[in-house]
Parts: C-alpha cells; structure tokens; sequence
C-alpha cells in the first residue's frame, strides 16, 4: 500500500485536466445546468459557472433572491411533533454560513429539508433556484451534497469506493461516469484521505471515517454543502483543517456552505455568517460580531455565557457559565490583571450592568472590559491616576451597588474603594499578597473566590437591599 | 471423489482473492468477469462431474461429448395456450413451445447418451437455475435488509409457494405445470401482500417489511399445517414437496424457469451499484441521488419472482440463498457489482454439487431430498468461515 498517486491514475491525470477531462465536465454541466463538474473548471472559468448558478455574484451579504439555498417560512415535524416553525435562511454562493443553537432546535432537521430527506409541511426550500422537494433525488443530489452527522457505513468497503459512491448522480444505470475517478482522487486528496484509499472504512477511526464521508460529499461536486457537526468527532487539528477545506471550497469554487456546529468559537471564526436556531425558529441570522451575543446566547441556549474577542483570531469565543444567578444590579470592578478580567466576565455573564476602573490601558482587564462593553475608566500605565479618571470613578463607584475588588490594585485604587458600602474582595491569595502589604487598609465586607463572586455579589446586594 | 473435487474446488475459489493494491486493483467490472470465468469453470466441472455420478457410472469423456451434444439454439419459439383446471374451472396457461438446432453431434455410446440428457441434464441443469437464482435473490436480500440473517424467503415468499404447492396436493388440483403454477402465484402474492402490508405513505420501511413478513410466514406456516392436516395420502408427497427436490425435473421446467431467472438477475445486475449505495441507509441513499423507494420496490419484486420461479420448480430449498452469499462475501468483498454475479454463479455450482449428494446418496426409502444435503452440508462450512476469516458483520 504506498500513499501517492497510483500509476494507472497518475497517467490519466494530466490529460483529464488539460483536454479530455474538460471535455467531459462541459457535457456533464449542460447535462444538468446547475452543478459544476469539475472543481478545477470552475476555478478556471468562474465566469461560465457562474452563469450556470443564479445569483452568483459572490456578495456574502446575501438578498434572499440572490442566495442559491433559499429556505423560506419552512414548517416541519415528525409525526406530531412540531420541530420547525417558520424557518426562513438564505446562503449566497461563495458564503459559508453556520447554524448553531440547542440540542433538539431542529439544525437536523433544516437540513433534512434543504437535501430533501424530510418534505416540509408548508414553505419552500429552493437549491440554485429548483425547488428540491419537486426535483428527482437524482437532480437534488447534483445541487446540493450532505456531510451527514452519522452515517451507517457500510465497513466492509475500501474508502475509495464509498467516495466514488459520491459520483453516484452522475452514473448512468448501465455506464459508468468518466470523470469519477480524478474526481474522487481529488477528493481525497482533499481531504487527506488518500493514505487510506484501500483501508476498509471499518478499519478507520471515528475522526477518519468523517473525513471520507467529507470526501464522498465532495465527490459529488455540488454547488451546495451542508454539513451536519462536521467536526464532531474531529481532534482539534481535523476541526480546523475540515473548516478551512470547507472555507475554501467556499472562497475557490463559490460554495454555498451551510453547517450546523456546536462550537461558537469555531462557527464564529469561520463562518460568514451565524443563524441562530433555537425552539424550531430562527432567532438571528447576521455576522458573528453581531449575532453571538450574551443575549442571544443566553436566550437559545439558556445558558450565560461571555462573549469576548479571541486576541489570536480576531473572532469571537465564547465562555459559557453554567446559568445559576440572574443580577439586575450594577456592579463596580476595581483591580487589574487576570483575576478582574474574570470577574468582569464571570459578573457581565450573570447579567449584572458591570463597570470597571481605574484600570491600566493595556491590561488584560481592560481588554475583557472592552470586549464585554463594560463602561471603563483607564489610565496610562504606570503614571498616577489623574483627576478626570478618579472623578468618572468616583461617579461609577456612586452608581454601583456592590464593588469587587479583584487581583492587584495600586493605592490609588485602594484609596478610592475603600469606602464604598459594600466592597468584595476576591481573587487567589497571591493576590493580596502583592498588593504590597497595604490588604488591611481596605474594609471589606465578604471575600469570595473568583469563580462564585456572581453568587456573593448577589448575597451582599441583598443585604444591602434589606438594609434600605 | 467426490469431496475430492469439492475441497479442490473451495481451495481454489479460497486462493484466488486478487490482493487489493492502490496501484494495481482491478476496476468492478473487470473484477466481476474474472471471478465469473473462474466460478463458471468450477461449475461447468461440477455439472460434468455430476453427470458421471450416478447408478450407471459414465466417464468424462462421454458426459463432456454427451453435453455438447445436447446444447442447442433455440431458432423458433411459439406459444401455446394449455389450460389450467382448479376447483371446477379451467384456467388458461400459456406454454412455450420452442425448436432447437444442436451444434454438436459427437459420436458417443447411445445409452450413455440418454442417461445424460434425459435424465441426469435436466436434474443439473434445473439445480444449477435454482441455485443461481436463489443465490442472488439472497445476495439482493442480504443487501437490501442490511441483515446478514435475510435470505431469498425473507418476506415470505417460500410459505406463500408451499400454501400454493400443499393446496395442490391437498385439494388435488390438476393441470399442466398446475403445481409449479400454483406455488409460484402463492409465492406472488404473498409476496406482494406483505409488501402492501408494510407500506404507508409510498414509503416502505425495512424493519416493518421484515416484521410484516414474520408475521405473514407464521400465519402461513399454520394454513400450510392445517392443509397437510387434511391431506390424507397426498401426506408424503406434500412433505416431500416441503423439503425441496429436483426429482422429478425435465427440460420442460428448466425452459420456463431459465429466461425467469436470467432476466431477473440481469435486472438485479443493473441495479447492484444502487444496493451498493442502499448500504449506507437510506437517507444518505437518497442524498447521494437513489430514488429510494422506487429501487426497493424493483429489487424486492425481482428478487421475489426469482424466488418464486425457483421454489416453485424445486421446493423450498433452504440454506442457498442465506449461506452462498455470505461465502462469497468472504472472498470478493461487499461490492454487489462483484459479489452478485459471483454469487449467483457459485450457487449454481453449490446446489448442482449438492444435489449430486442426494442423487448418489442411497439411503433406506429412496433418495434424499436436496434441501437436507444443502442444510447438513452448508451450515458446517459455513460456520468453518465464520470461526476462520473473522467476519462478525454484513
């Protein structure tokens, strides 16, 4: 079994891409209209294909006539239970969009209806402007190709021929497709598959097995994609490796893209934009900065969560915290460093009105605050806090119910705290210990580790209500 | 000599696997004819073998020239209609009547002559027919139910032809082909009822059909049981009729069930990429462009007529279309473009072998029906596969 091209396939290659090869994909494409045979002539010739795609003008920001999945007011269940209710979602080519939202919000089932496996109720489902549920399974499965979330495979088969399985639209009943097999070299070249063309699909991992059927999805060269939790069982390396393959196709070939992922971090970072589905409905659909809100997310998902800004990626990521107090007070954060960033994120997450100060510019509080939308009084590091900064802090610090002290804060800091009514301290020992011997110059009412300040905050603000 | 010729024929069938290499595998179909030309040579030696086996033993040589001489081209076919008579009433019954020119005349000893083509050829021949389509009527079941239990009878079309064949017997119902007739629409119906039963919607899932055929079996098996209650001295040869045999087979029978048989395989054929793709549930079937409902119901209906044409010449022959599969998958992989044809072709070899076995069989009372040899013989062999190649699923 030696990786790399085999000498049969090897040979037939250059001609496939060069002369003949094309030949075959123009019959295939006036054969059908809508799917674009070969990836490469595609690339090539994007404005031919785009002809061939209604709306194909690679805008991400999709008008719903422009988009070539166009899900309008679909209605689903099974037997009597309503799953979908009113779903509309439109994905332009050469947009990826991601579809994320609760165990059981019907992410499944919306793209059973787009493949046309599950016949909606009421409401359309068009694929390059076919209705699919009026197409033969034939044609659908020239438009649009699934990447389904389990599949019963058959084990017994080598994974090359599962893949050419992919090819199986374009088949005739007694001939065979001659594209298939640079088609599906390409594909698990793609994929990273190849080294396993002739291992039974039985023999392969989990995160393999969901490679090949990746492959077989691309084999079957759709102008769409869906994907159902296509890095599910992927290690991290596959999950980022799976969504730039599927980024690409999108960039390169003008896929329209639509996965379901329960990743937020990762649907945030490579999809144009996220629907959130949540109750059979679909809340939000927009780009991740505007979409993957603590709001949203605490609305589909019943969960709190923080919603900050991954300094690598540039992308949102998300931090959820199991959902155990709700806060409608405002809540002041005094200190620096990492143990403030955590109790702005874990307090913001509880849903209290977070203010923050005086914090260094530049400082990982800061940072956080700013991703969080909390108010925030800074100044530049290492200088002294001048009067306009101590003025907005002393109004924050008026306003705010409670106020936690976390991690390290400089004497003007202290200074300024101290006498509030209800102050907390929290953070790690090493904490106190560096702020330079001066702990006991602050009152404090309660000390809470980090990860319950949100429960302790809620105890004092209480007392402090009952006090009033 | 016998097991001599079986053992060397397994070996070479167990030896002859094609390594898969990436940069030498064979493609299906090229793989399909030489797996083929191989099994047809392991059954044309099993028919002559076969033929030499028997109360009078001939030799090669004069079976071989025997059988060339008995090969013919059909060069008219016409139809006749004979009539049917049941319960009081006379059922029109078409018959093909067809002339041949024979390609061979060989000289060669003129009892020996006989011996084979009026007596022994007929008998392998229809086993070998029998064989092949149970054999891929199984290979489609096995398939299609994603069941390594499924078999040709799976949706009860052997119960259906034995209520057919027993009520013939029973009621004493004459006619030409009156028994063979009436076990093939038995099994047709039945067939077609546990279909209707199983469906809703146009949509016909599997585990319903496979329960709904349970069921229908079981109700069956007591019609069948009742009828042999009241079958008087018709008894024995309804039972012997239940245990499947080629007795009383004649070159007539094999012109009927011949073009049933090679029709429908070529049909099953056409469609063994979609069976490939049927493996992978019906979802990711549909996804991949089969129009799943529309493919189950052409696999099941000419897997069924299949059956049916088989049993209702022979009998309920078990193990055929369950075990010859299954061996085959062992040894040419899963791929239906492959293992269908190679199947069929080797159930053919199997039954003919096997029937040898009950013809040369001698045992107190007569001849040994075949559906015994096939289960006695079938079953060790194949859990032997089962215990060496280490094959746990479909």
């Amino acid at each position: 079994m030696s990786p790399g091209l085999p000498g049969p396939l090897a040979a037939l290659l250059p001609i496939v891409e060069s002369g003949s090869g094309s030949a075959s994909d123009t019959e295939a494409a006036v054969d059908d209209g809508a799917a674009p045979s070969d990836p490469s002539a595609v690339s090539d010739a994007s404005g031919a294909s785009d002809s061939d795609i209604p709306g194909a003008h690679g805008t991400p920001a999709a008008r719903a006539d422009d988009a070539l999945i166009d899900v309008r007011d679909v209605v689903a269940s099974y037997g009597d239970t309503p799953v979908l209710e009113g779903v509309s979602l439109s994905v332009a080519p050469g947009e990826f969009v991601g579809l994320v939202g609760p165990n059981g919000a019907g992410k499944t089932t919306l793209l059973k209806t787009i493949n046309g496996v599950v016949a909606p109720d009421a409401g359309s489902v068009r694929v390059a402007g076919e209705d699919v549920h009026a197409l033969s399974s034939r044609a659908a499965s020239r438009r649009v190709a699934t990447v389904p979330q389990d599949t019963t495979l058959a084990f017994e088969f080598p994974v090359a021929d599962v893949v050419e399985m992919g090819r199986t639209p374009y088949h005739g009943r007694l001939t065979s497709d001659p594209a298939a097999a640079a088609v599906v070299e390409r594909a698990l070249e793609r994929t990273e598959t190849a080294q396993f063309r002739d291992r039974t699909v039985g023999s392969l991992s989990g995160g393999e097995r969901q490679r090949v059927v990746l492959a077989r999805a691309l084999a079957q060269e759709t102008p769409a994609l869906l994907l159902d939790e296509p890095t599910g069982s992927l290690d991290v390396n596959h999950q980022i490796r799976t969504l730039e393959l599927v980024r690409d196709l999108v960039e390169t070939e003008g896929t329209a893209a639509l996965a379901a992922i329960h990743d937020l971090d990762l649907a945030a970072r490579f999809c144009d934009r996220i629907a959130v589905l949540a109750d059979g409905d679909c809340l939000a659909i927009g780009p991740p900065a505007e979409v993957v809100t603590r709001d949203r997310l605490r609305t589909a998902f019943d969960a709190d969560a923080a919603v900050l800004s991954n300094p690598v990626t540039g992308t949102r990521s998300v931090t959820p915290f199991p959902s155990t107090v709700d806060l409608n007070c405002r809540v002041h954060v005094a200190g620096s460093g990492p143990a403030a960033a955590r109790a702005l994120a874990t307090l913001s997450a509880a849903g209290a009105t977070v203010t923050a100060g005086v914090l260094p510019a530049g400082d990982v509080a800061a940072t956080v605050a700013a991703d969080l939308g909390v108010e925030t009084v800074t100044a530049p590091p290492f200088s002294p806090v001048d009067a306009a900064a101590e003025a907005a802090a002393r109004d924050a610090l008026a306003d705010a119910a409670v106020v936690v002290l976390a991690g390290a804060a400089p004497p003007s800091v202290r200074a300024l705290v101290r006498d509030h009514a209800c102050l907390v301290r929290t953070g790690a020992p090493a904490d106190a210990a560096r702020s330079d011997g001066a702990e006991d110059s602050v009152d404090t009412i309660a000390t809470s580790p980090v990860d319950t300040v949100a429960e302790t905050v809620r105890e004092v603000a209480a007392d402090r209500a009952d006090r009033e | 000599m016998l097991r001599k010729y079986l053992a060397t024929a397994t070996a070479l069938v167990l030896t002859m696997r094609p390594t898969r290499r990436a940069d030498g595998r064979l493609r299906p179909a090229a793989r399909a004819l030489v797996w083929s030309a191989a099994l047809t040579a392991v059954l044309v030696a099993v028919v002559l073998v076969s033929a030499t086996i028997g109360p009078v033993s001939l030799t090669l040589p004069t079976v071989a020239k025997a059988a060339l001489n008995a090969v013919g081209v059909p060069t008219s076919v016409g139809v006749s209609l004979g009539g049917l008579s049941a319960f009081g009433l006379t059922l029109p019954m078409p018959t093909v009547k067809a002339e041949y020119t024979y390609l061979f005349d060989f000289p060669v000893d003129r009892t020996g002559e006989v011996i084979v083509r009026r007596i022994r050829l007929p008998r392998i021949v229809l086993g070998a027919v029998v064989g092949f389509a149970l054999a891929s009527a199984g290979t489609v079941m096995q398939g299609f139910f994603r069941n390594p239990m499924a078999d040709p009878s799976i949706i009860g079309v052997s119960s259906g032809a034995a209520v057919g064949a027993v009520a013939t017997i029973a009621l004493s119902i004459s006619g030409p082909f009156g028994l063979q007739l009436s076990a093939f629409l038995g099994a047709i119906l039945t067939a077609f009822a546990v279909y209707l039963i199983a469906t809703e919607n146009g949509h016909t899932p599997v585990a319903t059909l496979l329960l709904a055929g349970v069921a229908v079996q079981t109700f069956l098996g007591a019609v069948t049981s009742y009828l042999l209650l009241h079958a008087g001295e018709d008894l024995e040869q309804a039972i012997y009729w239940m245990m499947g045999n080629l007795e009383n087979a004649a070159w007539d029978e094999v012109a009927v069930t011949v073009p049933v048989a090679v029709a429908g395989f070529l049909v099953l054929l056409a469609y063994a990429r979609d069976l490939n793709v049927l493996l992978l549930g019906e979802e990711d079937a549909h996804t991949l462009g089969i129009e799943v409902e529309r493919t189950k119901r052409v696999l099941l209906a000419v897997s069924s007529v299949v059956t049916a044409a088989a049993v209702a010449v022979a009998g309920v022959i078990g193990f055929v279309g369950l075990v010859v599969p299954h061996m085959m998958r062992l040894v040419v992989g899963p791929d239906h473009r492959v293992l269908l044809p190679v199947s069929a072709i080797a159930g053919a070899a199997f039954l003919v072998a096997t029937d040898t076995v009950a013809r040369a069989g001698t045992f107190p009372g007569g001849t040994l029906p075949v559906g015994i040899v096939t289960a006695a013989l079938g079953a060790p062999f194949f859990l032997y596969l089962l215990r060496t190649r280490e094959v746990h699923s479909l």
